[in-house]
Order: structure tokens, then C-alpha cells, then sequence
């Protein structure tokens, strides 16, 4: 008997009975499914409960002023200048390519207004909160997730100060605060920069640049603009201190656990941009 | 002071406390000696009530602990200080600040007087001049010092250890003893510390519990424990007293 007969004869003899049987792709396909989807509710249950204590803590004295000036600084005034970059060259861009295609029908006077009412719905709160996300939700994660695995915050409890209000509520509120505020600045910024390309670049006039866009931007855009600011900037906090806070397993959860929070955020600002639009219109 | 009865802890499978009882008389120094991996930062962590049991109390001043919201929890706190085994000192504050933070959250004290007695718990283990420097730049002995002079700042009447002489040369593993001992004798504190070194252990205990695979199997005096019948402390003591 030669080897390749031997293991033939093995396999037929006990290869049914013994050997337990390997789900299908499809199984696997859905079982892979299902664990992605259970491990985002799970996701989504511990930011809810962590968001109703941070509410909870908030109102709790002492309140951290300093702490909270400290995290409204680092998200809100750091965050400046990038957002400002970002929102100016966006406007740019935007103005750019749409332009080209108002030159078709004569009408690059649509460019103002176009540039500014996309800006204001959507490009401005979601890029705002992305540029946060990656800047401050990033360090928030890490510096967070670096104090658990270092017993900080184990230290801060036996301290008999409760982490939660000195650590995380800074942060939320910061979040909470600053991105509605950076939305602002994106659309400032990235106004400033359609107008620079449309009146000096592409001959629109100044007048009817400056008269169609505030006759095409209402205040409930703006409006728009705040409330998504609002509602991004709270979920990327919360998702970036629930990632860090209860992070685990040394430089290497940490790192998984930023990784986590950013992806997470991106979703939940693409997730929530829809959901809010739909609730205001 | 602090008494433990029928304590049970698992995560998930793992059962780590299987039914841990526990008396630690006041102005005692209890030392929990075991393996690494026995359950031992898992005990001292329900004496604080970091970890909830799945059951059993931990009863501090005759206050059952375990049923305790935060609230409460941080009201029991008040009478402990801990050092942690890495020191876990806040890495964005100097020393000064790190040993001065439980000042700033629970008295209402003067800069000045803050400064005082921070200046004097450093002079108590051993360190000068060192309030302008971050953790980063001291040494882990000196880190452990200041993790001791930041748990005794409120003068608690309980100090928990976690491995204090962990990874230590032994002429600091004999200074972080001494401290120790110096706390215990200058503050009259409790102490309770966890340890795998059989040689501090039995320098600075008036009470010494082995803990082996989840329970206490002997407790008492040192000379009690050195005198040990049962299997697994026999063979813990042997690798220090064997070398002897």
C-alpha cells in the first residue's frame, strides 16, 4: 500500500463519522454577519449608557470648569485653523467644478449660492466633524485608553473622584460645544473661498455673488448646520471616550481601540447626517 | 477594619476568588502573598470596591461595600490610599501636582499650605526637590514613593500595596519596605499589600494569608505561616527559605 492509498483508506473509514462537519460559505457568510451586526448594538448600547452617565455627571457638582476650558481649547480652538483649511479649500474646489458646469447654461451667478447651501446642509457639519474626529477623537481615545491600562483611572477612582465626571464629561461637552461652532468656521471659510475663485477667478461679480447667496441661504440652513454640528460633534466624543475608556490589552488594545473609535465615528456621522436631514425636512 | 466573607469573582469561566475569608485588625500590616495569576490585585481591588463579587461582602468599618453606588463608594474611598504596582501617577501633572491632587479635590487648602504638605509626605519617603518633575523622568523606585506619598496625603486610615517591591532592586525592594513600615509607624495606618515576595513579606506583615487557586489556604503571623504544613505554601516558602 502506497501513502497516498493509506490516507485514502483512513479518510474513508472514519472521515464521515469522526471528522464534524464544516459549515458552508453561506453559514460562514452569515454567521460573520451576524457578528458584526451584534458587536455594533453592542457598540451602540454601551455609548447610550455611557452618554446618559456622562449627562448624569454633568449636572453633579463640583463642575471641572478648568478641566472643561482646557477640553473646549484643545477640540475647539486647536481644531480651528484645519477646519478653516479644510472648509476654505472645499469651498474652493466646489466652486471650481460647479462653475464648469453653470459656464454650460450662462449661469456661473448660481455658483454662490450652490457652493453655500451645500456647504451649510451638508459638507460643512460633516467635514467639521470628520476633521475633529481625526484630530481630537483620536487623541481623546488614546489618552484615554493609555490612562486605563495604566490604572490612572483605576488610580482617579480610589482617589474617591469619579472618572467619569472628571474625564469624560470635559470632553463630551467639549465635543458638544466646539463642532457646531468649527461648522460655522468651515462654512466662513469655505464661502470665502467659493467667492475667491467665482469673483476673482471666474469673472462672476461681486454683487451678484454676495446678493443671490444671501437670497438662496435661509437661516434655517444655517440652523441645519448648528443642529448637525451639534449632533456629530456629541456622537464622536461619546464614541471616542466610550472606545478609550474601556479600552484593555496594553499599546495594542489602545491602537485597536482608536482604530475602532475612528471608524465607528466616520460611520456614525454618514449614519446621522441622513437621519438628521430626514428629521428636518 | 476590613472583613471579607464568601468571596466569589469570575470572568467568564476563569473563576478566579472561589470563597475568600478575611479579617484585617486595624493599625495591622496585613501582607496577601501567592503566585502570580492566584487572584491577588483581584481581591485588593473589591476591598476598594473597583471590582463587584459575584458574592459575598467586603465589610470596611462594619459597612458592607459591595451593594455601594458611586456615591457612596466614594465616601468609603475617603479613608483609603493606594499605590499601584506601576504607581499609575497622572502622566500630564508634575509630582507636585500628582501628590497635591487629592488635597485639591477633598480640602479647601491654601496654595501655600498645599505646597507644605506635599513637601512633607515626600520628605516622609525619602524625596527632595522633585516637585517640579514629571513621572517620566523619575526612576520606578522613586515613582513608587511618589504613589505612596500621593495615597498617604489624606493620612487615610487604610493604605493598599499592589506588588510595591515588584520589579525593584533590592536595595530600593529594602526601601520600599522600610517606607512600608515607616508609614505604618509615623501614620498608624492599616496596611494591606500585596505581594509574590516572600522576603518583604515577612519583614514588614503582622499578618501574612497565602492565597492559592482562588481561597486563602493558611493565615496568620509570620512565624505561623513559616511553619506551614500545607502543600502549596510549603513550596512557595521553599524557593526563599530553601536558598537560606
Amino acid at each position: 500500500m502506497n501513502t497516498s492509498e493509506f490516507h485514502s483508506a483512513g479518510g474513508d473509514s472514519s472521515g464521515h463519522a469522526g471528522r464534524p462537519r464544516t459549515p458552508g460559505a453561506l453559514v460562514q457568510a452569515l454567521e460573520v454577519l451576524g457578528r458584526s451586526v451584534l458587536g455594533a448594538l453592542e457598540t451602540l448600547g454601551g455609548v447610550a449608557t455611557l452618554g446618559w452617565q456622562v449627562a448624569r455627571w454633568a449636572v453633579r457638582r463640583p463642575y471641572r470648569v478648568q478641566n472643561l476650558f482646557a477640553q473646549l481649547d484643545f477640540v475647539g480652538v486647536g481644531s480651528t485653523f484645519i477646519v478653516g483649511l479644510t472648509g476654505l479649500f472645499s469651498g474652493m474646489v466646489f466652486a471650481h467644478q460647479s462653475s464648469r458646469a453653470f459656464e454650460m447654461f450662462d449661469a456661473e451667478s448660481l455658483v454662490g449660492p450652490t457652493v453655500a447651501l451645500v456647504l451649510t446642509r451638508e459638507l460643512a457639519p460633516v467635514f467639521s466633524a470628520l476633521m475633529v474626529t481625526m484630530r481630537a477623537g483620536s487623541a481623546m481615545c488614546t489618552e484615554l485608553g493609555t490612562m486605563r491600562v495604566t490604572e490612572q483611572v483605576d488610580a482617579l477612582e480610589t482617589m474617591a473622584v469619579n472618572p467619569i465626571q472628571y474625564l469624560l464629561v470635559p470632553r463630551v461637552i467639549a465635543g458638544l460645544v466646539m463642532v457646531p461652532l468649527l461648522t460655522m468656521v468651515f462654512n466662513a471659510a469655505g464661502i470665502t473661498g467659493a467667492y475667491a475663485v467665482a469673483v476673482l477667478g471666474k469673472g462672476v461679480s461681486a454683487g451678484t455673488f454676495i446678493s443671490r447667496t444671501q437670497q438662496w441661504v435661509d437661516p434655517e440652513d444655517l440652523f441645519e448646520s448648528l443642529i448637525k454640528g451639534a449632533v456629530f460633534g456629541l456622537a464622536v466624543s461619546l464614541i471616542a471616550c466610550f472606545k478609550g475608556y474601556y479600552a484593555s490589552g496594553g499599546a495594542k488594545g489602545v491602537g485597536q481601540a482608536t482604530t475602532e473609535a475612528m471608524v465607528a465615528s466616520a460611520l456614525a456621522i454618514v449614519v446621522l447626517d441622513y437621519l438628521v436631514g430626514v428629521l428636518l425636512h | 477594619m476590613i472583613q471579607v466573607r464568601g468571596l466569589h469573582k469570575s470572568f467568564g469561566s476563569q473563576h478566579v476568588l472561589t470563597g475568600i475569608d478575611l479579617d484585617i485588625e486595624e493599625g495591622t500590616t496585613c501582607v496577601i502573598l501567592g503566585g502570580s495569576g492566584s487572584g491577588k490585585t483581584v481581591l485588593m481591588k473589591h476591598m476598594i470596591g473597583l471590582l463587584k463579587p459575584d458574592r459575598g461582602e467586603v465589610l470596611v468599618d462594619g459597612e458592607d461595600i459591595v451593594p455601594m453606588g458611586p456615591e457612596e463608594l466614594e465616601r468609603v474611598r475617603r479613608k483609603f490610599g493606594m499605590v499601584f504596582q506601576a504607581a499609575a501617577l497622572f502622566d500630564s501633572m508634575s509630582v507636585y501636582e500628582n501628590v497635591a491632587f487629592p488635597l485639591r479635590e477633598h480640602r479647601r487648602i491654601s496654595e501655600a499650605e498645599s505646597r507644605e504638605i506635599v513637601r512633607q509626605k515626600l520628605e516622609i519617603v525619602g524625596l527632595r526637590n522633585v516637585e517640579e518633575k514629571f513621572p517620566a523622568d523619575l526612576s520606578g523606585g522613586m515613582r513608587k514613593r511618589v504613589g505612596l506619598a500621593r495615597a498617604i496625603v489624606l493620612e487615610p486610615k487604610i493604605v493598599l500595596y499592589d506588588e510595591p517591591t515588584t520589579g525593584l532592586d533590592p536595595i530600593t525592594t529594602d526601601y520600599v519596605d522600610e517606607m512600608i513600615l515607616d508609614a505604618k509607624r509615623k501614620l498608624r495606618v492599616t496596611s494591606v499589600v500585596i505581594s509574590h515576595d516572600v522576603a518583604s513579606a515577612f519583614k514588614v506583615a503582622d499578618k501574612i494569608a497565602f492565597l492559592s487557586q482562588g481561597r486563602i489556604v493558611q493565615q496568620g503571623p509570620p512565624s505561623e505561616l513559616r511553619r506551614s504544613e500545607h502543600p502549596a505554601v510549603k513550596l512557595f516558602l521553599q524557593t526563599w527559605f530553601g536558598k537560606m
